[in-house]
This record gives structure tokens, C-alpha cells and sequence, in this order.
């Protein structure tokens, strides 16, 4: 038993680094590895528990067969019969034992993170309540106290307690912001669910759909934007905007006809598909095509080119979306473009 | 001819592990066609659409085609000849449930060669994305009907099973002497009669949904799609136990014969066994911790989900007790069964961290998972599978396995296995959700599932050579001697092998646990006979299995098409259904009216016969 334990004390400093190495891995705006806010923080300390009691079990369990292994390998032409042993009750209670007690010292703190985490905050004043519904394949926001709805990109007030209510539109979806909370699924018919979470730091974390949705569920990306509270209002307030049309009257009226039907830009337009305000000021288009003037990638390119690139066909981008393929002569196409892509929101200082 | 009318439990042994063997290279073929997809970022080597195909295929093949049928195989093969039972109780029954599993996978594969291609709804096919609305095409129609024709073969087989080793074991064999992989047959056998139930109803209820425009699951008009995921886990989680149970009695076997030493703490492995079927049923929901279930629902099922860590554990220190002290032989079984130890702890520990559900909110639906139970079924069910068939090969076949060829297949295959999969755990981490069809450049997941592809190929190249060994072994003369590993324990090797018909020409005395053990360190040469040399009562070879399966065949394809064929009359499809259930219920009233009372083989004959079957 002395062995066993010096053992263990000989793992500590093996263990403590494992730690370390996990807390550091991973992207700071994707990864559950690296928390950037206390919901995700919680469920990480949850899991440097688990995994420290898991990687002692395994060493210990590895090092045993090992031994056991290398130490009793038939040698060549033993015809010897080993001892039949029926087994040993003190060994098999120990082995009973330990396990339990690792399940009480991993269990308790569970139970109380389960509860912790399940708290609702939907009617805390200072909290912000968004709706989160999702859609075959992209995210719907609602802030009701606000009156403002957009699409794809989160944006959130620094530090302040964000509560979700999740919905569907369609089928199974799941909510999930790795760096910031774990995931919730959007389930249909009138049971939404509620999770809460917050960011403490600005910043863009990714959010991705976990639940199997169709043949683009693995692009159904958004993104969390967290900013200043004065930033915040500041956008809160241009969402609310009447919003200028193309200047060009073919563009505006191909806009007006083709695009105004399904999407609504400030207070024009139908509500069924993502609201368009301010989609020039958004970090992608569709949630997966990066708008950047340093493109690396094939994903990557000018809010503009993105854009262009989704509205020619947006089956290439997002197989199996609802849109489908719109008829636009090549300048009405161009200038849409090119009018959505400088549909900025008034927001920076 | 022969083959499709046996009634032999040791054929319709064979005849699992050959389908078996063919829809695991099937779904083997998936999986890399999955892996090849994602070998780089923004890759487009298949389509969005073919991919959810293959993901739902991939799943449902291996676990209810491949894996599945494979222990089928394995319990065929073995179970009988352990209790000294000359054949299972229902021998008829027993090749209607391997026809109707064939017939349901042939029919869920025909998918792939239609129109609207094979199922892609995953292979939980939660509601409302398998529902009429949003699976518009026929291959949800492929799963439920297909695998509900499937479920029919692995319910009775089950049950059967059930009846074999209650009624049937050899005198003296009481069941606290039953060898361990009986044991293990037949909790897993009181599973899939509770489990298989849910299932069956279940994919009815989908089918009333989609053939016949109910609602059980579509919201909108009164149902609830969370009621399939209970439906699906409550048949699902028990289902987990179904594959890994009988991988447990192999390993337990395997292990205690190439240790020359009696298994570690037999009773209390009985006891963990009996713990872990009973477990298996309470934890379904531990699927659901993100579906909203509350924090009650979710803090007990974390419970109750780590407890079955307690009798896993036991398990494990009791294999590794068994080698402690004994005299360990490395044949290609037991390096199968030896590597099986280990990687099945780690599929454990992530069972249980997943177990805590606020953590689970993270992990749910990542590649974590997907490392998890891949580490679990294909590092636990598929070693163990594999080591059973190398263990097992000379009794079912009356050769062995090339040992070179076989451990250079089992370094190939453990080295992708872990090459693939312990990288994964990583990818869910640091956020790559499963059953994704590509992800982005720049995300930091293109060298792990590189990595994680090339151990993919690896694992695929080791299945290869074990095909080459078999197809090597067949060529050989039949000349494995009864007790080939010379360190047999139980009543299996106490026959030749292949064992004749009648396995046993006298039903064998037990006199205790590891029955020919027992004899062979008392000096005995063989057992002793229950019963003197008699008449042996066989049933009848019979074709009435096969065509009841054909007449399920028929009638879901009709099902399937009953809206769609309207070439001479409207709904076709119905009267097409009709027919198929008028060749199953036909055969069935045959069945009935007709006396068949078997033959008999006299003694005279089992005497110059010899002994192979």
C-alpha cells in the first residue's frame, strides 16, 4: 500500500503539467480548453477534476497491465501450472471501494454545477434577454426589451449576464459558444430552453450548431461579438434606423422586389429570413465566408467579393439553404453587392 | 441449397459471421470515405448531402449489421457447445431470425441505389429532421423499415438465447458454473428482449409518421420530437451494453485460457455483469443532458451513469488479476484481448467524465463523443470480436488462423485504432462538433485529422490482412486438433472441430466451473458421459425461414412505394405490401399444418460417420 501511494505523489507534478498544458490549448475564441467566461470557466474546472482523477485512474490501470504483462509472460517450454486462484474479497472490496469514493469526489461538485448552472436569470433586470431562434441554417436574435432582431452575429454587452431563451424554427439545433458556455439544444413545438451565460472581456467568439440539422449543419457557424456597454446602445439604437435604398434605381428596384420579399433592412421588408441591417459592419457573410481585405483562405474574402459570392449562388456556399438561386441580371447583382456590403451600422466611436 | 435451409446453430454461425463480415466492410468502406472527406479543410470530395448519407449508414451499419450480427456469430458458434446443449432450443426460430436480419439489412442497403438516395437524418434519426417533413426523399423509409425487419431477427435470436441456456445446459452445469461468455450471452440476451421492444416501437411510430401521415413526432399538429429521443435511447443505451457484454465474456475467456489460470473473482464477474445490464437501462438520458431536461433529470442521470464505472472496474482488476500470477501466452487472441484492457479503460473514463453533465455541455456532440464510444465499441466490441474469432476460428472451422499474419494485423489495426481516435478527443475540445460535412481553414484542426485520417487507412489495410488470413487459412487442410491452445477450460473443446452436427455424442457430466479443466487436472482424458450412447433426435433442414424473410422483404418495399407506383392502379405499393405478407403468413400457416418430427441419427452411424459434421 506504502508503494502505491509514493506512487501517486510521484504523479502529482506529471498531472499538475497535463493540466497546464490543457488550460493553454486552443483557440480563445473557439475552444472549451481555453474559457473566457465563467459559465465556460465552471464546466472547465469541472473537467481539470475529471480529467486529473481520470488520468490517475488510467496510469494506474496502464502501469498494473504493464507489469503484469512483462512479469508473467510464459517462458519457452514452461509446461508449469500456475495456482488457480478463485479470487479475493479483499482485493475485489478494494476495488469496489476506490472507485466509489473517486465517484463521491467527482459526484458532489456535479450536482452542484448542474444546479448552479441552471439558474434563471430571465427575470433579472440587469440581465439581457435574447431570444436565440434557429433556422435550417442560420441563428435568429431577438432582444425583446430592446425591440431589435438581426442575425448571425450575437452582440452582447461586456460583462453583463446575457440569458437565452432557445427556439427552433424548423428542426434540432443546438446552441453552443464553446469559449463562453456550453451548448443547449432548440427544440421544437413551445418548450424553450434557457441557459445563461457572460463575457467578460471583448471580443468575437465562434459559435457553431451541434445537432445533426441537414446537409449544412457543419456551416451553421455565428459568432458572439461581446463590446462596451456604450458601444452596445450605440448599436442597439442603429439597428433601429430607417435605412437608406440603393441609390441606383434598377439596383433599388431589383432590391426592393428580390431581395425585400424574404429579408427586411431597417424598417422595410419581411421578417421570415435574416434581417440585412447592418450586414456591410459584419465579420462574414453566411457565417462561414470570413470578410477580411487579407484573405488566406478560400473561405476568406471582401465583405463585397463574399457577398457577391453568396448572393450568385448560394447553394455553392450553404447546400440545401432555402434561398436557392436568385434571378439577377449581373449589374442588378453587382450593385446589390456592392449596396449590402456599405450597410454599415453607425456604431463606432 | 444447404445454406439456406440449415437449422444448425454452428452454420447460421457461419452464415452471421459472413454477412456480418460483409456489412462491416461496408460500413469500413463509410468510415473512410468519411475520413477521406475530412483529411483537409474545405474539402469537397463528397457532397453535403452524401455525406449525412454516409455519417447515418456508417452508424447504423456497424452497429446493428456489423456488430451486431458478428456476436451473433460468435454466440452461435460457442454458446450451445459451452453448455453442452446439442443445438439451441428454437432451431428453426433461430435461422428465421438470421434471415430476417439479412433481408432487413439487404433492404436498408438497397437505399444506396435509388433516386433518393440512402438515409441522412444520423443514425439516431432524431424527429423532426427524419420526419416526412424535412426527409422528403425514401431513405428514412429504407432505415425504419429496414431496420425494423433486422430487429425481428436480433429479438428472437435473443430470446432464444435466452431459452438455450435456462433450459438446455448440461447436467451439473449450474449457473454458477456457466463459463463466463455465456454469462455474458445471456444478460446480453435480457437486454435486447427489453431493449429491442422500445426500438421496434419506436421505428413504428416513425412509420405510422411518415408512410401513413400520423403525428407522433411532428410538433406542429400535437406531437413531440423529444419523445424520440427518449424512445431511441431508452432502446439505445441498453443497446451499448447488448455490443459490449458478449466482448466481455470473449475477453474473460480468452484471457483466463492463455493465462493457464482460472478467472479472477468469478462470482463477483457474474455479479458486475448482472450490475451492468441492470445500469444500462436507468442512464438512457445521459444522451439528453443538452435537450433541456431540467437539473434534476440531469444531476441523477449523472449518477446513476458514473455508477456503472463501479462494476466496469471491477471487471477490468479482475481480468488484470487473472494474468496476475499466471503463465501468459501472447497468440494473436490474446495480444486482441490483452490490448483490449487498456483501451477500454480509456473508453471508460471518458464514459464517465461525459457522464458530468455540465461538462457534457461542452463534450455533447463534439468529437469528444465521437472518440469516446468509438473507443468503447470499435477499442472494446471489435478487439473483442476479433480475439473471439481468432480464439474460436479453429472450433468453427477446424483451422487456425495464420499467428503470424494475425499479430502483424492486430499491430496495424491497435496502431491506427489509437492513431485515429485518441486524437479526436482533442478535436471535440477545442470545438469541432461532430457530424460535420467540412470545417474552415484556420481553426487548428487540419493536422489532427490528418492524422487521425491516416490512422483511418491504417485500420482499414488491418482489416485487409485479416481477410488475407482467412482466405490464407481456407486453403489449408481442416486439422485443428479438438483442443487446439491446449489450455482449453470449457466444454467447447472437449469436441473435434468442427464438431459434428450433434456436437456431443454423449451429453457431458459438469463437475464443476472450467468443467474440462476440472477433468484434465484430475487425470481425465475426457468427460464423463451423462447418458449412454443413443438415438440423437435433429430437426429438419427447412426453406419456410427464408421465404417468411422474403415475404417481409416484399411487403416493406411495397410500403415504401405505396404512394409513388401507380403504373396500373393506385397505391400499387399496398397490394405489393399485401403480397409480401401473404408469402411471410403463408409460410407461417405451412409451418403450422405441417408435422415435421426431425430425424434421428442411430448410434450405429454416429460410430462410422466419424466425427466431422
Amino acid at each position: 500500500m506504502m508503494n502505491r501511494w509514493q506512487f501517486l505523489k510521484r504523479l502529482t507534478p506529471l498531472l499538475a503539467l497535463m493540466v497546464l498544458v490543457l488550460s493553454a490549448c486552443g483557440r480563445a475564441d473557439l475552444s472549451a480548453l481555453n474559457p473566457q467566461g465563467p459559465v465556460a470557466q465552471e464546466q472547465f474546472g469541472l473537467m481539470k477534476l475529471a480529467f486529473s482523477i481520470m488520468i490517475g485512474v488510467v496510469v494506474v490501470v496502464f502501469a498494473l497491465c504493464l507489469f503484469v504483462i512483462v512479469r508473467f509472460r510464459r517462458r519457452r517450454g514452461d509446461k508449469s501450472i500456475p495456482k488457480q486462484v478463485e479470487g479475493s474479497h479483499k482485493l475485489e472490496i478494494i476495488w469496489t471501494v476506490i472507485p466509489i469514493i473517486l465517484l463521491i469526489i467527482l459526484g458532489v461538485p456535479t450536482v452542484q454545477s448542474v444546479f448552479n448552472l441552471s439558474k434563471d436569470h430571465s427575470n433579472d433586470p440587469d440581465a439581457v434577454k435574447v431570444i436565440v431562434t434557429s433556422h435550417q441554417y442560420w441563428w435568429e436574435f431577438e432582444y425583446p426589451e430592446l425591440g431589435i432582431k438581426t442575425a448571425q452575429e450575437l452582440v452582447i454587452p461586456k460583462g453583463k449576464i446575457i440569458t437565452i431563451e432557445a427556439k427552433t424554427a424548423d428542426v434540432l439545433h443546438s446552441f453552443w459558444v464553446p469559449s463562453l458556455a456550453g451548448k443547449i439544444d432548440t427544440n421544437p413545438g413551445g418548450n424553450a430552453n434557457r441557459m445563461y451565460f457572460s463575457a467578460p472581456k471583448e471580443g468575437v467568439y465562434l459559435g457553431k450548431c451541434a445537432e445533426l440539422c441537414g446537409p449544412s449543419h457543419g456551416l451553421m457557424d455565428f459568432k458572439v461579438k461581446s463590446v462596451d456597454d456604450a458601444s452596445f446602445d450605440r448599436w442597439a439604437a442603429a439597428l433601429q434606423k430607417p435605412v437608406a435604398m440603393p441609390s441606383d434605381p434598377v439596383v433599388a428596384a431589383a432590391f426592393e422586389s428580390k431581395c425585400l420579399v424574404c429579408h427586411a433592412v431597417g424598417d422595410k421588408g419581411g421578417p421570415l429570413y435574416p434581417n440585412l441591417t447592418g450586414i456591410g459592419s459584419r465579420d462574414s457573410v453566411g457565417g462561414i465566408l470570413i470578410n477580411t481585405d487579407d484573405p488566406k483562405y478560400s473561405n476568406e474574402g471582401s465583405t463585397y467579393d463574399n457577398l457577391h459570392r453568396w448572393i450568385e449562388n448560394p447553394d455553392d456556399i450553404k447546400p440545401g439553404n432555402l434561398m436557392g438561386k436568385i434571378d439577377l441580371t449581373q449589374q442588378e447583382l453587382d450593385g446589390i453587392a456592392k449596396y449590402l456590403s456599405e450597410l454599415t451600422l453607425d456604431n463606432e466611436k | 441449397m444447404d445454406w439456406l435451409t440449415t437449422v444448425d446453430h454452428k452454420k447460421i454461425g457461419i452464415l452471421y459471421l459472413i454477412a456480418g463480415g460483409f456489412f462491416f466492410l461496408v460500413g469500413g468502406l463509410e468510415a473512410l470515405l468519411i475520413r477521406i472527406q475530412l483529411w483537409k479543410p474545405l474539402n469537397d470530395f463528397v457532397s453535403a448531402d452524401t455525406y449525412n448519407e454516409l455519417i447515418t449508414m456508417h452508424g447504423t451499419t456497424m452497429i446493428f449489421l456489423a456488430a451486431m450480427p458478428m456476436l451473433f456469430a460468435l454466440m452461435n458458434a460457442v454458446v450451445p457447445l459451452q453448455i453442452g446443449a446439442r443445438d439451441v432450443a428454437f432451431p428453426f426460430v433461430n435461422a428465421l431470425g438470421f434471415w430476417t436480419f439479412f433481408f432487413g439489412a439487404v433492404l436498408l442497403n438497397v437505399s444506396w441505389f435509388t433516386s433518393t438516395g440512402a438515409p441522412a437524418a444520423g443514425w439516431t434519426a432524431y424527429a423532426p429532421l427524419s420526419g416526412p417533413a424535412f426527409s422528403t426523399g425514401h431513405g428514412m423509409d429504407y432505415y425504419v423499415l429496414g431496420l425494423q425487419i433486422a430487429g425481428i431477427g436480433t429479438l428472437i435470436g435473443g430470446i432464444n438465447f435466452l431459452v438455450t441456456i435456462i433450459n438446455m445446459r448440461a447436467p451439473g452445469m449450474t449457473f454458477m458454473r456457466m463459463p463466463m461468455f455465456t454469462w455474458a450471452s445471456f444478460i446480453t440476451s435480457a437486454l435486447i428482449l427489453f431493449a429491442f421492444p422500445a426500438l421496434a416501437v419506436g421505428l413504428a411510430a416513425l412509420m405510422f409518421d411518415r408512410v401513413f401521415d400520423a403525428n407522433f413526432f411532428d410538433p406542429n399538429n400535437g406531437g413531440n420530437a423529444v419523445l424520440w429521443e427518449h424512445i431511441f435511447w431508452i432502446f439505445g443505451h441498453p443497446e451499448v451494453y447488448i455490443l459490449i457484454l458478449p466482448a466481455f465474456g470473449v475477453i474473460s475467456e480468452v484471457i483466463s485460457t492463455f493465462s493457464r489460470k482460472r478467472l479472477f473473482g468469478y462470482s463477483s464477474m457474474v455479479f458486475a455483469t448482472i450490475l451492468i445490464g441492470f445500469l444500462g437501462f436507468m442512464v438512457w438520458a445521459h444522451h439528453m443532458f443538452t435537450t433541456g431536461l431540467g437539473p434534476v433529470a440531469n444531476a441523477l442521470f449523472s449518477i446513476a451513469t458514473m455508477l456503472i464505472a463501479v462494476p466496469t472496474g471491477i471487471k477490468i482488476f479482475n481480468w488484470i488479476f487473472t494474468m496476475w500470477g499466471g503463465s501468459i501466452k501472447f497468440t494473436s487472441a490474446n495480444l486482441y484481448a490483452v490490448g483490449f484492457i487498456p483501451t477500454f479503460v480509456m473508453g471508460g473514463v471518458t464514459g464517465v467524465m461525459l457522464a458530468a453533465a455540465p461538462a457534457d455541455f461542452q463534450y455533447h456532440d463534439t468529437y469528444f463523443v465521437v472518440a469516446h464510444f468509438h473507443y468503447v465499441i470499435v477499442g472494446g466490441l471489435i478487439l473483442g470480436i476479433f480475439s473471439g474469432l481468432h480464439y474460436w476460428w479453429p472450433k468453427m472451422f477446424g483451422r487456425i488462423l495464420n499467428e503470424t499474419l494475425g499479430k502483424w494485423t492486430f499491430w496495424m489495426f491497435y496502431i491506427g485504432f489509437h492513431l485515429t481516435f485518441f486524437i479526436q478527443h482533442f478535436l471535440g475540445l477545442l470545438g469541432m462538433p461532430r457530424r460535420i460535412w467540412t470545417y474552415l481553414d484556420g481553426l487548428g484542426f487540419n493536422e489532427m485529422n490528418l492524422i487521425s485520417t491516416i490512422g483511418a487507412i491504417m485500420m482499414g489495410i488491418g482489416t485487409i490482412m485479416f481477410i488475407l488470413n482467412v482466405v490464407i487459412t481456407n486453403a489449408k487442410p481442416q486439422n485443428a486438433a479438438d483442443d487446439p491452445w491446449e489450455d482449453g477450460r470449457t466444454l467447447e473443446w472437449t469436441i473435434p472441430s468442427p464438431p459434428p452436427e450433434y456436437n456431443f455424442k454423449q451429453t457431458p457430466l459438469v463437475r464443476g466451473y472450467d468443467a474440462y479443466w476440472k477433468e484434465k487436472m484430475d487425470g481425465h482424458k475426457g468427460m464423463t458421459p451423462a447418458e449412454p450412447i443413443g438415438s440423437i433426435h435433429m430437426p429438419s433442414p427447412s426453406i419456410l425461414p427464408f421465404t417468411m424473410s422474403l415475404g417481409l422483404f416484399i411487403t416493406g418495399f411495397g410500403l415504401m412505394y405505396s404512394r409513388d407506383w401507380t403504373f396500373i392502379t393506385e397505391h400499387i405499393g399496398f397490394y405489393i405490401a399485401g403480397l409480401g405478407l401473404l408469402i411471410t403468413f403463408g409460410s407461417m400457416f405451412l409451418r403450422s399444418v405441417y408435422d415435421d418430427h426431425g430425424f434421428h441419427i442411430e448410434p450405429e452411424e454416429l460410430e462410422d460417420k466419424g466425427v466431422k459434421a
